[in-house]
């Protein structure tokens, strides 16, 4: 789950977060970090730290999430014990963790009035009502193929598998 | 002449830069017939006035003498202006090539008009100019626009690289060139040593900050943009003080013997000055930031406090011969931190635009010499000297880049790639900085002062426009962007979405740093500097009316674009409506792709943007209160539909929440600082809420949050312990809590919903028209008000 130098940094970021010193951090802790407050998807990262419903994120929940954003080392890719579980940060949780910001109701797939909410969220307010619906609805028909209208996340991740997901979602400074 | 070039420049402009160039010729022909027949002419002038005034007093009469200085400066400086303004009409060019380029244009031109009307140009650039007037307010501006957390936490490898990397190149430079000099088929053996060293230390004074703006769409990590800026920062500092040790050495010795010892004295020198230098800063930094404390009533002279002491902090160092470009900039970077925080908002604003106009005014000046002195007949051309100080120009500063970064990757935790290296390498072009000092070497020391002049020129002109201009495609071809193929709609969504993932998660880890020298200083800091340099008792009432004020604005303008409109938010639509194969042709897959680019929020800047010639906060601004005011109503919405919430969190936390905002809302550009403070902050403010809070019966709820509306500062501790009241021990209790606010949700939360919003409630609440509010609007705006007064009143 990293090197030991990034999870002590982390842990006095945990530290740093929770501002009561309960051990744990809550909704209202994340909240108040301002730059996720202008962030236009920063509810649903925040919401991301908080699966199944839970009102509090301990340490390891925490560390658990941002080793998502592990850059992927390159070398232990090749050698890695099938029997194991999969890395954190490998491509696939990776998508995984992107797709479930989409889909909020866990069902498995992005419907069409989820994509609308999301690009609602992440476009200015001059566009229209009738556009957005528009752009929408040629996000789903690109990455549908069993025309349910809806993204199943296989279909999802086959619409991006051009794209380098590894590079896009790791952070450096959590190596 | 210039004209070619022009042309992306709008017609008007054309027009006005004609009206100049009449202006010009018309003050130069007077200028000349005054000039021509010099002495009598006066006199005569005198003459027939008296003459006349004799028979009658002249009505209209022309007196270009009288304000020939400023009136020429005054043009100089607007023509440059206009020159930006319509550099930046078209949109593209800014991207294309650095501001730089622009200014040396239009010094040329002028430069070209004054050659060809044969205008005796009247402020000639001298030394006390210069370094008096021109230069301090480039350095203010740079130490003050540095961003401190970064440098502080590269310092090591900023000092590494800007202090070694402007010795290395000068002495090697200047070494090489000496090498050449003795080659006697060049006809430069009367140059001897100490000149060339000379030359070699003005002319490795680099400005690669002007180059920054071109590629800052290119994704420049932090680090690497750091070493830019820090680099521009201190070799300013560092070439000069070594330019004037080595004047000092010239003067000392009219002949070739230099004694060791007296080399010894240099270095020593050289170190002393530069740590003198930034030893001054801090001292007039702590002292201007303590008169900052109490300049609450007079607030008017606060940029003028902030201004003179930097300046003064300039001028007391260069009296004792000490580095005053260091000087300064310590000043400013020590005096920014509690400066800003005593500083009301309007003389904060006024501090940074007034700073930006200085360095501007100054640098423009310096350009349009730089100008005239091109198109003149003060030249000397050789052709060995200019070719291989270009080309030492480019090797040394090669060498010095990667030997010097070679050596300080081993010791960094995340050392700098080859890429990175190019990108330093390839950004050193020089600026106003060299050809100042190369124009005021003294003519009696340096025989042959014009070669150097012009080899100078040279260099600039030639890193400027070649290097200036190709350093875009560079950066972006080296960035690696698969952006040759079009991505898809779908692509493009995920892309963004991802990147603003990823910044959102970089703000949650937050920045890291050597904490524990961080820590430490920063409880220092806290523990005795805040206490005197800081205002005690902020006042509250100024961040509230200006919280107001914003919010009224806003909802006024989102009225008036249609956002309030309740289809926008209007409920999942009921049947999906599957819409199978609609054939979208692909121009309109063009524009939508189009819509998404221009429309998509761009993700936050993590790494800073700085751009020397002007502040361009809006964007980011506006694009932080549309998402702000958005999520608010999105969860008003949600929370008066009275159904679930969407992620189903508890009601309480929304509304501490909405409060939240506000704190980084006015002040977006400031809110960095003041977001460091909050992870260090203790709570000390814990007693407001504490008074505040009562547990429970309805009327309870509501004071709780009025009250929390206004002391934002220490909103956050408040947040904390009136955490809707109850213990948090357990995660049952809890839910129970969220359970009993449910219950006690649909009334109250009206009624808090609306007090938070009371301002812009009354805009907002005609377009959802709700009658039967307006009731419940009034009452809980009497309470809002009833406590609000006892707050003020605890001041």
């Amino acid at each position: 789950l990293g090197s030991r130098a990034s999870l002590l940094r982390l842990y006095h970021r945990f530290r740093a977060l929770d501002r009561n010193k309960k051990g744990y951090l809550s909704r209202v802790d994340l909240q108040q970090i301002g730059a996720l407050a202008v962030n236009p998807l920063g509810e649903r990262i925040i919401d991301s730290f908080f699966p199944d419903g839970n009102l509090r994120v301990d340490f390891p929940g925490f560390v658990r999430v941002l080793a998502h954003f592990r850059p992927v080392d390159d070398d232990d890719s090749g050698m890695r014990d099938p029997k194991q579980p999969e890395p954190l940060n490998s491509r696939m949780n990776k998508l995984r963790f992107v797709f479930q910001l989409y889909d909020l109701d866990r069902d498995g797939k992005i419907s069409r009035h989820e994509m609308l909410q999301v690009l609602r969220l992440m476009v200015g307010v001059q566009v229209t009502e009738e556009q957005l619906e528009s752009i929408t609805d040629r996000t789903v028909q690109e990455a549908d193929e069993d025309g349910d209208g809806a993204v199943s996340f296989l279909e999802f991740t086959k619409s991006l598998e051009k794209m380098d997901i590894e590079q896009k979602m790791s952070i450096r400074i959590l190596k | 002449m210039g004209f070619p070039m022009l042309v992306p420049f709008s017609p008007w402009c054309w027009l006005l830069l004609l009206v100049v160039l009449k202006c010009s010729e018309a003050s130069s022909d007077l200028n000349k017939s005054t000039n021509s027949t010099a002495q009598h002419e006066p006199n005569v002038r005198f003459a027939a006035a008296s003459s006349e005034a004799d028979e009658k007093i002249s009505v209209f009469a022309l007196d270009y003498d009288y304000v020939q200085i400023p009136y020429e400066v005054t043009l100089w400086i607007l023509l440059a202006s206009l020159a930006k303004i319509g550099f930046h009409l078209y949109h593209r060019l800014p991207g294309l090539m650095p501001e730089s380029c622009l200014l040396i244009i239009v010094g040329a031109l002028v430069g070209a008009i004054i050659f060809g009307t044969d205008h005796k140009s009247p402020p000639v650039m001298d030394s006390s100019i210069y370094f008096l007037y021109l230069l301090p307010p480039i350095v203010l501006e740079g130490g003050y626009f540095m961003p401190t957390r970064p440098f502080f936490e590269n310092i090591g490898s900023i000092l590494w690289w800007a202090g070694l990397g402007a010795l290395i190149n000068a002495f090697g430079i200047g070494l090489s060139l000496y090498l050449i000099c003795q080659i006697k088929a060049f006809g430069l053996t009367d140059v001897n040593l100490l000149q060339n060293l000379l030359f070699g230390s003005l002319i490795s004074a680099v400005d690669p900050v002007a180059v920054l703006a071109v590629f800052e769409e290119a994704r420049v990590n932090e680090p690497l943009y750091m070493m830019i800026f820090g680099e521009a920062l201190l070799n300013d500092g560092i070439s000069v003080v070594l330019y004037n040790i080595l004047i000092a050495f010239t003067k000392m010795h009219k002949f070739e013997d230099i004694e060791p010892v007296d080399i010894l004295a240099g270095c020593a020198r050289f170190i002393i000055v530069g740590v003198g230098g930034v030893f001054f800063g801090i001292i007039f930094g702590f002292i201007s930031a303590f008169i900052t404390r109490f300049t609450q009533n007079i607030s008017a002279i606060e940029p003028l406090i902030v201004f003179m002491f930097s300046y003064l902090s300039y001028l007391a160092a260069e009296t004792l011969y000490l580095s005053g470009i260091l000087a300064i900039t310590a000043c400013a970077v020590t005096m920014k931190k509690y400066v800003e925080e005593n500083v009301s908002q309007t003389s904060y604003t006024t501090i940074k635009y007034f700073m930006k106009m200085l360095s501007s005014v100054s640098e423009t000046l310096i350009f349009i010499f730089m100008g005239v002195s091109t198109i003149g007949k003060n030249h000397e051309w050789n052709w060995a000297f200019i070719c291989f100080t270009l080309v030492f120009c480019q090797i040394w500063r090669a060498i010095s880049v990667f030997a010097l970064f070679y050596v300080s990757n081993q010791f960094r935790t995340f050392p700098f790639s080859i890429k990175d290296q190019c990108i330093i390498f390839y950004s050193g072009v020089r600026g106003a900085g060299s050809f100042s000092l190369a124009f005021l070497l003294p003519l009696s020391l340096f025989p042959r002062k014009k070669m150097f002049v012009t080899a100078t020129l040279v260099v600039i002109y030639f890193t400027v426009f070649i290097q200036g201009i190709t350093i875009g495609p560079l950066v972006r071809y080296l960035d690696v962007r698969k952006t040759n193929k079009k991505e898809s709609i779908n692509e493009e969504l995920h892309i963004r979405l991802m990147d603003h993932l990823k910044a959102g998660i970089e703000d949650v880890c937050g920045q890291w740093s050597h904490y524990q020298v961080r820590d430490k200083f920063k409880k220092f800091d806290h523990r005795y500097l805040r206490k005197i340099l800081t205002r005690k008792n902020q006042p509250k009432s100024s961040i509230v009316s200006l919280y107001k004020k914003l919010e009224m604005k806003q909802a006024i303008e989102m009225v008036e674009t249609g956002i309030l409109s309740s289809t926008a938010f209007s409920v999942p639509h009921q049947a999906q409506r599957i819409h199978g194969t609609k054939r979208l042709s692909p121009e309109d897959v063009e524009s939508m792709r189009d819509i998404l680019t221009h429309n998509m929020y761009q993700v936050r800047q993590r790494t800073l943007s700085y751009n020397k010639y002007n502040l361009k906060p809006q964007t980011s601004e506006k694009q932080a209160k549309e998402i702000l005011i958005r999520r608010q109503n999105t969860l008003r919405e949600s929370m008066r539909k009275g159904h679930s919430l969407p992620w189903g969190k508890p009601a309480g936390t929304k509304n501490i929440r909405y409060l939240s905002f506000p704190y980084g809302h006015p002040q977006p550009i400031r809110r960095d600082p003041k977001v460091a403070d909050f992870t260090g902050d203790d709570s000390s403010d814990s007693e407001l809420p504490s008074i505040m809070f009562k547990p429970y019966p309805r009327t309870g709820t509501l004071k709780k949050e009025t009250q929390e509306i206004i002391p934002m500062k220490s909103f956050p501790r408040g947040g904390k312990p009136c955490h809707f009241g109850y213990p948090r021990n357990t995660s049952q209790e809890e839910h129970v809590g969220a359970g009993r606010r449910e219950a006690l949700r649909p009334k109250p939360l009206f009624h808090a919903v609306d007090e938070e919003f009371e301002s812009g409630e009354e805009s907002e609440e005609e377009a959802s028209a709700g009658g039967s509010r307006w009731s419940a609007e009034h009452r809980p705006s009497k309470q809002y008000h009833r406590s609000h007064s006892p707050l003020l009143q605890r001041k």
